[in-house]
Parts: structure tokens; sequence; C-alpha cells
């Protein structure tokens, strides 16, 4: 039994890492996407007048308040009413990158929220303008504030790449289903399918404990 | 491109998703309970004085946080019967939850418990209490008092994974969402319902958990 596990592994091996490559391009495509407008998003967020303010703390809310599954169908099916009929894999992209951005833009704001008023109020009072004060003083303080959160919402981004296999992406869960269905060996192939997961994600995780680490004030703490 | 919003399909269609809501959060609300109970099993394996279960309940606890759920809920529910253990659909999304809500219960439970203060511990202890008396009447109470909000999140984001139980067909709320939109084609309608209801439904628990938790402080504080 083990040995016939062992000739399927090596013939669906390929078929699990390509898999695996789109899991991992995709999950990196809506990380850089919701990076790119989940930050400014978070700095409009801390500065903007009330009334955006508001308006953009309830788009945050609205897409942090779905569960993932339905922005991945709602993006599916919502998309092609208003653009070209997408690629699965497009609409997948959006919807991790849109609950991605919302992430990223509540923690960019609680960062800066977190930074000490005296920092702003410095930077103003040696005649920095509101851009340069942002990305020479609060900025820098905010990126070691709110790695550890963003890394999280990286691990959960490329978690939840896995329900892009309900709208047909051939991401790493499909390609599990597609190969349990022909051999029936479930349990086996879906423990090193989750093995592949926890490796990318635990590899994930000691990164950004690595880089944080790096980042502290006091290099050489008793943590680490 | 105009899109004329009719909401009439919706409406007919609203007991439906009401019905789904309800059952998510009947989903959570079990898989609350079991997996608070297997996340302090976890939790007390965690700060345990032997190396075994300290070492098995911490790879507990990486390894579930690192992996999707959906692949959870697979494996209980198309894995599981490879092994002669079947369960059926709601059974299975309940026990995976479950085991998905104990890691990240544990953790917070780990928190609480490192948050007991020594002092009390020793002064059940010079009263003569018995070890599990100690935990039952001194321990715990502490501990959950300590960690109520944070199980209150937990409990708003098992809310949320509940809608990943339509992926093996249980009618929750995505799950008729996504027959709506199929049966009546009123796209955006559907699913900018189902997202307000589950904002909504998420938004209303956390207020009256943030009310429970300041009646009960209330109390206490007039107690002392």
């Amino acid at each position: 039994m083990s040995g016939s596990f062992l000739t399927e592994l090596a013939l669906n091996w390929p078929r699990l890492v390509t898999g695996l490559g789109q899991t991992v391009t995709v999950s990196l495509a809506a990380i850089f996407f919701g990076t790119l407008y989940g930050v400014p998003l978070g700095v409009a967020m801390f500065r903007c007048p009330l009334a955006l303010r508001v308006l953009f703390a309830a788009y945050v809310d609205l897409v942090r308040g779905t569960p993932v599954l339905v922005l991945v169908l709602a993006s599916y099916y919502i998309v092609p009413l208003f653009g070209p009929n997408l690629s699965a894999s497009l609409a997948g992209v959006v919807a991790l990158a849109l609950f991605c951005g919302a992430q990223i833009a509540e923690i960019t704001r609680g960062a800066l929220n977190a930074i000490d008023k005296g920092q702003m109020e410095a930077a103003k009072s040696i005649g920095l303008r509101f851009h340069q004060a942002l990305l020479y003083v609060l900025l820098p303080q905010a990126l070691r504030i709110g790695l550890p959160a963003w890394m999280n919402s990286v691990i959960e981004t490329v978690k939840g790449s896995s329900l892009l296999l309900i709208i047909g992406v051939a991401e790493l869960m499909l390609t599990l289903q597609q190969i349990v269905s022909r051999n029936f060996m479930s349990i086996q192939f879906m423990i090193i399918v989750g093995l592949m997961y926890f490796i990318v994600n635990y590899a994930l995780e000691r990164a950004g404990k690595y880089v944080e680490h790096r980042l502290a004030f006091e290099r050489g703490g008793s943590h680490g | 491109m105009t899109y004329s919003f009719n909401f009439n399909a919706v409406w007919q269609n609203f007991p439906e998703l009401l019905q789904g809501l309800a059952l998510g959060l009947g989903l959570a609300l079990t898989s609350l309970a079991g997996g608070m109970a297997l996340g302090l099993i976890v939790a007390f394996g965690l700060i345990s004085r032997h190396g075994f279960l300290r070492r098995l309940s911490s790879a507990y606890v990486t390894f579930l946080r690192n992996i999707p759920l959906l692949l959870i809920i697979y494996f209980v529910f198309m894995g599981l019967p490879q092994a002669g253990i079947r369960l059926d659909k709601y059974t299975a999304f309940v026990a995976s939850l479950m085991a998905y809500g104990a890691a990240y219960m544990a953790e917070i439970f780990r928190g609480g418990l490192m948050a007991v203060p020594k002092g009390v511990i020793e002064a059940g202890r010079a009263i003569g209490l018995k070890p599990w008396q100690l935990k039952t009447s001194i321990i715990l109470p502490i501990l959950f008092q300590k960690t109520r909000p944070a199980l209150g999140n937990a409990y708003i984001s098992l809310f949320k994974d509940t809608s990943l139980a339509a992926a093996i067909a249980v009618p929750e709320l995505t799950f008729y969402a996504r027959k709506i939109n199929l049966e009546t084609f009123r796209i955006l309608e559907t699913w900018l319902v189902t997202s307000l209801l589950y904002v909504f439904t998420a938004t209303i628990i956390a207020n009256i958990l943030r009310y429970l938790d300041w009646r009960m402080n209330a109390r206490q504080g007039r107690g002392s």
C-alpha cells in the first residue's frame, strides 16, 4: 500500500509543485496590490477630513467584516459585469487583494496612530512638509509597529488563496482535489498538501520574526 | 456600463438568507464551545512542566494555525471516511472549525494563564486547596474574566469562518447567497445584501459583547 502511495506521489509531484507555484503567485500578487492600495488608504484614514475618514472606515469595515469566501464568490460573479470577462484567477486576485488591502489599511492607520504625537510636532517644527514627515519620520516607525500584523495578514492571504478552488483556480487545493479524485488516497495527499501550506506559512512567519528582530531598536534582547 | 438595481429577487429569498445566517451563528456557537474546551486543554499543555506535552501542544497550535481551514474541512469530511470515520457534513464542519478555533483559543488562554497572579495561586495552596480545586475555583474564573474580550473576537471570526461550510454544501448564508445568485442573476444585489448581513451581524455581536463586558466590569466594581 505504501509502495503504491510513493509511486502516486512521484507521479503527481510535478502537479503539486505547479499548484503550489500558482498558490504562491496568486498570493504574492494579492499581497502586492493589497499593500499598494492599503498603505495609502491607511494614511488617508489617518490624515483626511472627518467625512472622508468615515467613508473610508465604512469601506474598510465592510470588506473586513465580510468573509473571504463571500468576497471571492462576489468578485467572481461581479467583475465580469463591469470589465471584460476575466479569468477566474484574476477575479481571485481581485478578491484577495481587496481583503488584504483593507486589513493593511487598518494596520497602517493603527500603526500611525500609535506613534507619539510629539514626533509629528517635532517634524513640523523643523520645517518638514507633511509628505516629508510621513516619509522620513512616521512611516519608518509605523513599519516597525505594523510589521507583525502585516506578516499575519500575508499568512492569512496565503491561507485565503485556498478558497479560490471554489471558483476553479488551479491552485494547490484544486490540484489536491483532482489528484484525490483519481487515486482515492485522500488522507495521504491531504497531509502532503497540509505540509506544503505549513512550510510556506511557517517560513513566512520565521522570516517576519527575523526582519522584526533586525528592525528592533535594541538588538540582542532576550527574545528572538 | 449602466446597471439598474432591483432588490425584489433578494427580498423574496430573504427568509432563506436569514435561515442560513441563523445556522451559521449556531455552528459558530457550537464550535466555540467545543473549541474552548479543547483550547483550554491545549493551553494547559502549553504551560505544562512536561517537555513532551509542551512540544505536542505547541506543534498542534503552530501546525493548525498555518494551514487553511478549508483543508481541515476537506480532511475531516472527505479524508477521514477513508479511515472508516464517517461524519455527516454538519458534524464534520463543526469538528473542523472546533479543531481550528482551538489552536487560536489555546494561544488566548495561554496569555490568560500567564496573567493569573502567582500570589493568588500560592494563597489557594496555602489554604489547602487540591490542584483540581485550585484550577476550577481560582484559576478558571480569573482566566475567563481576563480573556473575555479576546474570546468575543474569536467568536466573531469563527462566525465569519462558517461561510466555508458552503464548500461542503451546508446550507448557511453563503450557500443560499450563491443559490440566489445563480437562480435570479441579481448578482450585485445578492452579494451586497449577503455582505451587509455578515457585517451587521458581526457588529451586533461585537456590541452585545461590549455591553456584557461593561456590565460585568460595573458589577465587579460595585462588589469590591
